[in-house]
């Protein structure tokens, strides 16, 4: 299984903070992501956003990192601390 | 240059006192000769709109691996002594405190540009978001490319 997590706007677009996902079938984030925007036609639209950031494990990645079972994988917007 | 065990950063919902922050740096430390502190603050408006209080959300786990990695390049990059790093989040009013960072060493330019590096590199990589209260209604704010500018210029 993959434990997945949104933040923020994208948290609260989604109206969602997280789920978990079987692993099988899913080798890259890129991958994941494609799964996540399956869902229905909102997710779809939300995840075909370029801007959106990922990291696993807490660390920045892009779409071509590969993931495993046991993975945390974040998706959220730009960030705006500071 | 100090390689002691100092507590560098702090994620929290209080405020912190800059006076108790700087003895913190200073104690024990007369190694190094500067002190470099920023303190960011709420403002009163925000894009031309008047804003009456910010919502900080963030990653636990990530933000504090992130703000580690940037310290720990800042240390490479720089011959400086001791960091702390302070980001408040939750519910933040007009003129409150949202983030300190305080570097030392030796002598002043280390300081002034490894506080400057990390507070651009914060604004970039660390894993919080700012959710703006204003009188039109509340929204998340987008990030800057002014901020991704400065923290490329590194």
């Amino acid at each position: 299984m993959i434990k997945v997590v949104f933040f923020a706007a994208l948290r609260e677009q989604l109206n969602c903070s997280g789920l978990s996902l079987n692993s099988e079938n899913l080798t890259t984030v890129g991958d994941l992501k494609a799964e996540l925007a399956n869902k229905d036609d909102k997710w779809q639209q939300i995840f075909a956003n370029n801007a959106l950031l990922s990291a696993v494990n807490h660390d920045m990645v892009n779409s071509e990192q590969v993931i495993k079972s046991g993975d945390e994988v974040a998706f959220f917007p730009p960030v705006t601390g500071g | 240059m100090t390689n002691d065990n100092y507590p560098e950063i702090s994620i929290q919902t209080a405020d912190f006192s800059l006076a108790d922050e700087v003895a913190l740096l200073e104690t024990n430390n007369a190694v190094d000769g500067a002190v470099v502190t920023f303190t960011g603050r709420v403002r009163n408006k925000n894009e031309g709109k008047k804003v009456t209080s910010l919502t900080l959300e963030h990653y636990s786990g990530m933000t504090e691996k992130s703000l580690e990695k940037i310290i720990s390049t800042a240390k490479e990059r720089w011959c400086i002594g001791r960091v702390k790093v302070i980001h408040r989040v939750g519910e933040l009013f007009i003129g409150d405190q949202i983030v300190f960072v305080g570097v030392t060493s030796e002598h002043r330019q280390d300081a002034f540009a490894a506080n400057e590096f990390i507070m651009d590199y914060l604004k970039v990589q660390a894993p919080f978001w700012k959710k703006e209260c204003t009188e039109q209604g509340n929204s998340w704010l987008d990030a800057k490319t002014s901020d991704e500018n400065k923290a490329a210029k590194w």
